[in-house]
């Protein structure tokens, strides 16, 4: 039985809310009320025939990207297998590493071909797309632990940033995850183009063999899933500060390369309350784990 | 894939994704899972559904027969709960959930929020009369001290854990060490603790405590005088003199004022200790884990010689600590030395029946927290008008639908007992600091009166409707109904 989709505003009545099926979008835009009930229209339109879309060719974006995958039809699809095929040569990776992002964008292109907004973001589980216009900004939390969820450290993206996309990934997270990283969360120049970079860096910090982490085979837990048989991390037991230190260095490495490569602009890593950074040059981030922080309920 | 499907696994028909789900498993929305090869909707928001106190906790979406009709209880037999209702903190935005709903003739607003309290801690109460530890000595989990020792109430140890002094006053390591063990002890899981010149604990809420190694199985059935009081009766004529082993206050018959009553002749005993009124004696020992509370294993070691000038041969004696554990029977020789003997049968019914009186040990965990400003701001935009809401009773304050106590005096700090609250109810974030639940019942016209958000006020059937983030769980039928009217309140317990 089809669950219809969910369009609604958030009792707040500012932001739109988004669900259908796995999918789960949080969006918000800012400017003149009726430019921002235009936007919310088009979202909504453009919403409603996503999963179809991509159900139709589930099939070929569950399957490892390679060079000589098919092209996808769909415009989400190719969205998501170009955002895939820098990474397919060397790792284990296809499309849906990056089916998130990829309909964030879509639902914000949608928006901004609807009205001139000051600025707008669509959140699809913490895969995030953003419109900024000349002078705007954002100030973007992160989280660890999406079980509990608090912030661990938060940036400012501004306009002049090169920045559109912020992804998180981790093997807490909704998504299974080759890796050990509680959360790894990358900007780059698109959200699809993030939501791929964090799923690769995430699955570089790992200790590969380490006892203490448990991990199944995908298919066990999900039979369809596109990780097949590969191992994902279900659980990670307390690790030394020295296994902790190794684990983020090896993410650390990788995601230096992406940056390198021009795949991410930034990244934040983080592993059993320890974090690290790759600093774009813009914005800052800023960690939250001073010891004597307090939070005044 | 789909042809070689195991028994157990099914297909979700929800979204065109069509998942495999496998038992006990989600789909890919984690809002789907298969429950016992049956497809059912598993969302996080809890509603407390006074209708279910009996029922399963889970809500099937979809029943085997006929499509489900979308209506999940009636106003007024659901409340809706903080837990998983998330947090705005800190920006002062109204709470996540403004709920009305209609009981009784009476609008009721609900708001259901998630607070983050770094101002909090819990209060544990072991019922045991062994010696924990002194007072005021530091209370350590994995080696980090995360509270103290704070008294000995009646029967009971009482440790102080958590606060914003271990939480966020400390090194990182503390903070963190100590959020996790509140939060495991808030959410019911077994947490292991030692003291500092003390005993080792492992205690969870609404479970037998175990001091140093051994279950408690039993409270006290009083203090050593109360016990000699208790059974003075069902002794004479069967006993010489009886010492009921004590800590705080051991009781002996000959003297007690009880034993003195039916004429129990005098038998020239004499107990270390300090004398506090006739037959009850303080500090008999050093504080233990030994008899009654005390480091003694041999109960001789509280007495003197027998007086000669009263005592005679084959003087009878029964010796037994608070809880009829131990117990040990002597006769005095020739010389006045007692010589342990068996225990008469005629005394054994008398040793058990201490132990018949006892109540079960139990380790309790009160979670105490104050409701600070930016929470309040969250349910009204004139957060002082709220806690004088609250001093006034015309706003009830429940935790998961558990009702809180409030401290009297200045702001909303309250207490509530953890095993009264849903499973896992409480979640922390790494500030270091708890998120609780915290539900805040009025009448919509107080609610507004006091500078409600009626602007986000749901009507709770729009908030059920929200086929999103809901499972239902049994109302705990020991809780009064959060949503009785508010004039009510004064009979509550």
């Amino acid at each position: 039985m089809r669950e219809p989709p969910v369009i609604r505003r958030l009792p707040d009545r500012r932001r739109l809310h988004l669900s259908d099926g796995p999918i789960d979008l949080i969006v918000e835009a800012s400017g003149a009320p009726q430019a921002v009930q235009c936007a919310y229209q088009a979202a909504a339109r453009r919403f409603v025939t996503i999963l179809d879309e991509l159900c139709a060719e589930l099939p070929l974006l569950r399957a490892r990207a390679s060079a000589a995958s098919p092209w996808p039809g769909g415009s989400i699809a190719r969205v998501m297998a170009a955002a895939v095929a820098p990474y397919g040569r060397r790792c284990f990776i296809t499309p849906m590493a990056a089916v998130a992002g990829a309909v964030a964008e879509a639902v914000l292109a949608a928006m901004n071909g609807a009205a001139a907004l000051d600025r707008a973001y669509v959140n699809n589980g913490g895969d995030i797309a953003l419109h900024l216009a000349d002078g705007q900004f954002y100030t973007v939390g992160m989280v660890e632990r999406p079980d509990r969820p608090s912030l661990f450290g938060s940036f400012e993206i501004c306009a002049a940033a090169p920045i559109r996309g912020v992804a998180t990934s981790g093997w807490r997270g909704r998504s299974f995850s080759l890796g050990i990283a509680d959360a790894v969360t990358a900007l780059a120049e698109t959200a699809s183009k993030a939501d791929a970079a964090a799923t690769i860096v995430a699955n570089a910090v790992d200790l590969p063999g380490h006892a203490a982490i448990v991990r199944v085979p995908a298919s066990e837990i999900a039979p369809d899933s596109d990780l097949g048989d590969l191992p994902v991390t279900r659980g990670v037991g307390d690790l030394t500060q020295q296994e902790i230190t190794q684990a983020l260095e090896t993410g650390e490495e990788v995601a230096t390369q992406l940056q390198r490569r021009g795949l991410i602009c930034g990244a934040a890593l983080s592993l059993q309350g320890n974090a690290r950074v790759v600093s774009p040059v813009t914005p800052r981030f800023t960690l939250h784990n001073a010891p004597r922080s307090l939070l005044h309920a | 894939m789909s042809e070689a499907m195991p028994a157990d696994t099914i297909r979700c028909d929800a979204c065109p994704v069509l998942c495999y789900i496998k038992r006990g498993y989600t789909g890919a929305c984690d809002r789907y899972a298969n429950h016992d090869g049956q497809l059912v909707r598993v969302d996080p928001h809890l509603l407390l559904d006074r209708a279910k106190s009996e029922g399963t906790p889970l809500v099937p979406f979809l029943e085997r027969e006929g499509a489900w009709d979308g209506k999940l209880a009636k106003p007024g037999e659901t409340f809706l709960t903080a837990i998983g209702a998330g947090t705005t903190y800190p920006d002062y935005k109204p709470a996540p959930f403004i709920v009305s709903s209609e009981v009784e003739g009476v609008d009721l607003v609900t708001v259901v929020t998630e607070g983050i309290f770094s101002y909090c801690g819990v209060k544990l109460k072991i019922d045991t009369d062994r010696h924990l530890g002194p007072e005021r000595n530091s209370v350590r989990a994995q080696g980090e001290t995360v509270g103290h020792v704070t008294t000995a109430e009646y029967g009971s140890q009482m440790l102080s854990i958590g606060g914003v002094r271990h939480l966020t006053g400390g090194t990182k390591s503390e903070g963190r060490v100590t959020c996790e063990t509140l939060l495991d002890l808030c959410n019911g899981k077994e947490v292991e603790l030692t003291i500092d010149e003390g005993a080792a604990v492992r205690v969870a809420a609404g479970q037998p405590p175990v001091v140093n190694g051994r279950r408690e199985e039993r409270m006290r059935v009083g203090c050593g005088s109360a016990a000699i009081g208790m059974f003075a009766k069902q002794w004479f004529g069967k006993v010489d003199d009886v010492v009921v082993v004590d800590d705080h206050i051991t009781g002996v018959l000959s003297e007690h004022q009880a034993g003195k009553m039916l004429g129990v002749r005098e038998t020239g005993i004499s107990i270390k200790g300090r004398r506090s009124t006739p037959g009850r004696y303080f500090q008999v020992a050093t504080p233990g884990t030994g008899w009654g509370g005390t480091d003694i294993s041999d109960p001789l070691a509280i007495l003197n010689p027998f007086k000669s000038k009263f005592a005679w041969p084959k003087l009878r004696l029964l010796m037994v600590s608070t809880t009829g554990e131990q117990f040990a029977y002597y006769e005095l020789d020739e010389e006045l030395r007692p010589v342990e003997k068996d225990l008469p049968k005629a005394l054994e019914e008398s040793v058990f029946r201490i132990r018949e009186n006892c109540e079960p040990a139990l380790t309790t965990v009160l979670f105490m927290a104050g409701a600070g400003g930016s929470l309040r701001a969250g349910v009204t935009e004139n957060p002082v008008k709220l806690t004088d809401s609250v001093k006034h009773s015309i706003t009830r304050v429940t935790c998961g639908g558990a009702p809180a106590y409030i401290w009297p005096g200045g702001g909303i700090t309250f207490m509530v007992d953890v095993a009264r609250m849903p499973e896992n109810a409480f979640g922390y974030v790494p500030t270091p600091a708890l998120v609780a639940p915290i539900e805040f019942t009025l009448s919509k016209k107080a609610y507004a009166s006091l500078g409600g958000h009626m602007d986000s006020v749901r009507p709770l059937k729009e908030v059920l409707n929200e086929k999103k983030r809901r499972k239902e769980v049994a109302f705990a039928p020991e809780n009064p109904w959060p949503l009785r009217p508010p004039e009510s309140r004064g009979s509550e317990e």
